[in-house]
């Protein structure tokens, strides 16, 4: 079996890093007319879609923060879900037990979050990408359990949970709370979209893909390792931090057991099916996990989990890079710069 | 004193279940530098065609003794299908693959077994409590039966030529393969031992916490605990590691955080594991160079 001795595998490696490039007229003229669509739902759709379009933001900025985490930095993480929980919960408890205004509460769970992504990041970021997956696997399956805590149930409203008040349109804006919400949320969502592409194209965005692709090099051309893991981590949890509180304001109700395990995975296949290291991909993400498990439910109770799985491994095999990646593929293709990117072989994340 | 022995006793018990895993995980971390996120889904497929056997009127020991067979065979096919292929990806391919089979292997439990949670027979019967009631039979049964099982891995990986191979093929591929064993084979063979070892602990399992598609989940996070704490790439210290995680975590839930807190405990002692011996127990350290 002379093929043996290098087998080689057959599911392609993550393409060359494309970092995102200079913000041109195009981009803006497209990104205006995708905003104005977005917008113009406010006043065509009913409430029920204006929900599921909040939630489709809410989902694609929580796809968002793992984005920067594996598509930059190469790090795996099961447990985002423990992040959009604390946001969630941060959001929850400062509207439904300090009547506070919901506008207010995001920069307090978006800092909650990166100091609880900072304190678990911290320890395992010093080690390979697996012992990440391990640790934060442990934290999705142990979240709800934590949340369910007799001691903090002043706090959390233990297995009940918390409910908020809806917010309403500010400055006498003739709008309805829900096309508040959804302004709102669009509002925040490019925002933080905003900030992960300045992020991403500026020195610590090639510090990241550079520690992705060669620690080692990295490291000696002065990146201090542990330390950009760590922060990109406390970043990345933030950003999915402020996708829970979006959610908690959205929804106005907190319990447990919505963020369970499946919460985290489902985030997960979203962050795959966008594309790992596209930011515009976090978009397709977010749509996928509002729209599919929806659909899936009429089908059977089981569907959704067999249609995640099936999704999970058939890109994993066939479209590694995600929707988001095989969209840059084609749109360069078509302007004539084609370069079967995604067929590509660079050396890997770990 | 006598709660304190209780507590240690049972631990013991759901020890030998959480060193069952995770040696299966060890196993194949071995061989493939890959852990197996469907570990615990894989078991609790065994268990639910265990049940499915027994209910159809068949004896609960050859029910048991099928059930791992077609747990073997099932964990080869899946080796050879899925996992070939992701020999050399990057570690984001092989977790999405091993989490989509989770999904796919838990969706399926519910669809067919259903989602009602059952209760399962145990074969250790007894009309009183053994050891002055310190354990159920069951218990007693089952911890019997694990470590049996453990031995009977142990010899023979330690006394058989195939063993030997198998050990060979996982420790250094190139050198077992121009040494003429069959490497792809003996992964394959690896990966149905594994699924075995898994299934058993959850037919053993499944009369104490009784049985439903997510029976496992917080099961394996135990074992990832054990295997971490023996270190991921030492069997023995998977064992031992899950064995202690097991006492562990009964000793914490009874004396100091209670039991609505107990995976939290799996999740601090992997975290604990990672900052102060990244090795593990057993394991040995891995100096990587440039």
């Amino acid at each position: 079996m002379p093929d043996d001795i290098s087998p080689a595998g057959t599911v392609p490696r993550a393409a060359k890093p494309v970092l995102p490039g200079r913000f041109t007229s195009r981009h803006a003229l497209w990104m205006g007319l995708f905003l104005a669509v977005m917008v113009s739902f406010t006043f065509f759709a009913d409430s029920y879609r204006l929900f599921q379009l909040t939630m489709l933001v809410v989902y694609a900025v929580a796809v968002l923060g793992m984005t920067i985490l594996t598509g930059y930095s190469g790090q795996i993480s099961l447990g985002h879900g423990a992040f959009f929980a604390i946001g969630s919960y941060a959001t929850a408890i400062l509207m439904s037990n300090y009547n506070w205004p919901y506008w207010a509460t995001v920069p307090v769970a978006a800092a909650a979050s990166a100091l609880v992504g900072f304190l678990i990041g911290f320890p395992a970021l010093r080690l390979g990408g697996l012992y990440l997956a391990l640790t934060t696997f442990a934290l999705a399956v142990a979240v709800p359990q934590i949340l369910k805590v007799n001691a903090l149930s002043d706090l959390t409203g233990g297995v009940q949970g918390l409910t908020m008040d809806k917010a309403s349109a500010p400055f006498g804006l003739p709008l309805t709370g829900d096309q508040w919400i959804y302004l709102f949320s669009l509002g925040v969502g490019c925002v933080v979209f905003l900030m992960a592409w300045n992020l991403a194209r500026g020195r610590s965005g090639r510090a990241m893909l550079a520690v992705r692709e060669q620690a080692v090099a990295a490291e000696a051309m002065g990146v201090g390792l542990a330390g950009l893991k760590t922060r990109t981590f406390a970043v990345s949890a933030m950003i999915t931090g402020v996708a829970g509180a979006l959610s908690s304001i959205a929804v106005q109700f907190v319990a447990p057991d919505s963020f369970n395990f499946f919460l985290s995975i489902t985030l997960f296949v979203g962050l795959v099916v966008g594309g790992v290291d596209s930011i515009p991909g976090a978009l397709f993400g977010g749509a996928f996990i509002e729209f599919i498990p929806n659909i899936a439910n009429d089908i059977s109770k089981a569907a959704p989990g067999a249609i995640y799985g099936v999704i999970l491994i058939g890109f994993m095999f066939l479209m590694p890079r995600g929707v988001g990646g095989a969209v840059v593929n084609l749109i360069r293709r078509a302007a004539g710069r084609g370069t079967k990117a995604g067929l590509a072989q660079a050396p890997a994340a770990e | 004193m006598t709660g304190l022995l209780h507590q240690i006793a049972s631990g013991i018990a759901s020890g030998a279940i959480y060193a069952s895993v995770a040696l299966a995980l060890v196993m194949i971390y071995q061989a493939t530098h890959h852990v197996n996120f469907a570990q615990g889904e894989m078991a609790t497929l065994s268990t639910f065609v265990c049940l499915t056997l027994i209910q159809a009127g068949i004896p609960f020991w050859v029910a048991f003794v099928v059930a791992l067979l077609l747990s073997f065979a099932f964990g080869a096919v899946v080796e050879r299908v899925l996992m070939r292929p992701m020999m050399d990806a990057p570690v984001l391919a092989s977790v999405g693959v091993f989490i989509g089979l989770l999904l796919i292997i838990n969706a399926l439990d519910g669809w067919i077994f259903g989602y009602t949670i059952k209760p399962f027979p145990s074969p250790f019967h007894s009309a009183h409590a053994m050891l002055g009631g310190y354990v159920s039979p069951h218990e007693i049964g089952a911890t019997a039966l694990t470590l049996l099982v453990l031995v009977l891995v142990w010899l023979f990986f330690r006394f058989t030529t195939l063993g030997l191979a198998m050990r060979a093929a996982a420790h250094n591929p190139a050198s077992a393969r121009l040494c003429g064993v069959r490497v792809n084979l003996m992964l394959s063979l690896g990966w149905g031992l594994a699924a075995a070892i898994g299934g058993a602990a959850g037919i053993m399992v499944a009369p104490i916490v009784f049985l439903d598609p997510n029976m496992m989940s917080g099961i394996l996070l135990y074992a990832f605990a054990g295997a971490l704490l023996g270190g991921i790439d030492s069997p023995l210290g998977a064992v031992i590691g899950g064995f202690a995680v097991g006492v562990l975590e009964n000793l914490f839930g009874a004396y100091v955080v209670g039991t609505e807190l107990k995976l939290t405990v799996a999740l601090v002692i992997i975290v604990a594991v990672l900052v102060i011996k990244p090795a593990g127990l057993f394991g040995r350290a891995v100096h990587s160079r440039v």
